[in-house]
């Protein structure tokens, strides 16, 4: 199960909305082996494509760099999917490579409703997980 | 004197869960042949057909080396090698 603040939530959700067309993504970093999401980080989608994302390699290495030294790991790793629902595509999982983490897909094909769903994925194999959302 | 290879997390099961490893060679797809003799395995899981896979991000000191010569990119001693998985996907195959 995902845990997360509800602040974060809307984070994510927002930064979807706000890029909509194009696919947003980015992390929340939190302490390593802890599964707590915490530290909200934007990030540059460098394709700026409504069909696909990569992050920048430049901001990711600093990114991953930064949550290194602060004994930090990415717990949610979150995109979204602007015309189709929020469910990883084989893309997504043939890249997918923290076993650890949540990933988080939000679907904005819906101007009101936003769909927000969470899956581990590990060794291709993607399991539905459910979201907590705390006050 | 070495180069320092820094390992990602996934591909930790290939150096017995080191997070840093080292060795030698003066270019980085030599690194890379030089690390597989001890890490049986991880070279594979980098290289593809003569290139950088693209599930993977290679970076000289703090230069991604897709924008420096790729595996043709020199190295040296004292130089810290770090690999992290890319973070890409979509909605469709591209």
């Amino acid at each position: 199960m995902l845990t997360i603040p509800r602040a974060l939530y809307d984070k994510i959700v927002a930064h979807a909305r706000a890029d909509h067309p194009d696919e947003a993504c980015g992390v929340i970093a939190g302490p390593a082996g802890r599964d707590r999401p915490e530290r909200f980080i934007a990030m540059t989608n460098a394709e700026r494509s409504p069909t696909f994302y990569r992050f920048d390699s430049a901001e990711q290495f600093r990114v991953w760099r930064e949550m290194d030294d602060n004994d930090e790991e990415p717990v949610v790793i979150y995109h979204s999917h602007t015309a189709t629902e929020a469910y990883p595509s084989r893309t997504d999982v043939s890249y997918a490579s923290e076993p650890q983490a949540h990933y988080v897909l939000v679907s904005t094909r819906d101007e009101d409703t936003a769909e927000f769903r969470s899956y581990r994925i590990v060794d291709g194999v993607v399991t539905e997980e459910p979201v907590s959302v705390v006050e | 004197m070495a180069i320092e290879v820094r390992i990602p997390t996934i591909l930790r099961t290939y150096t017995d869960g080191a997070k840093q490893v080292e060795g030698t060679g003066s270019t980085l797809g030599e690194l890379f042949t030089d690390l597989d003799q001890r890490h049986g395995g991880l070279r594979e899981r980098l290289v593809d057909n003569g290139g950088l896979r693209r599930f993977v991000n290679v970076y000289l000191n703090d230069e991604d080396v897709r924008f420096l010569a790729g595996l043709d990119t020199p190295v040296k001693d004292g130089d810290t090698v770090t690999v992290l998985p890319a973070v890409a996907g979509g909605a469709t195959v591209s």
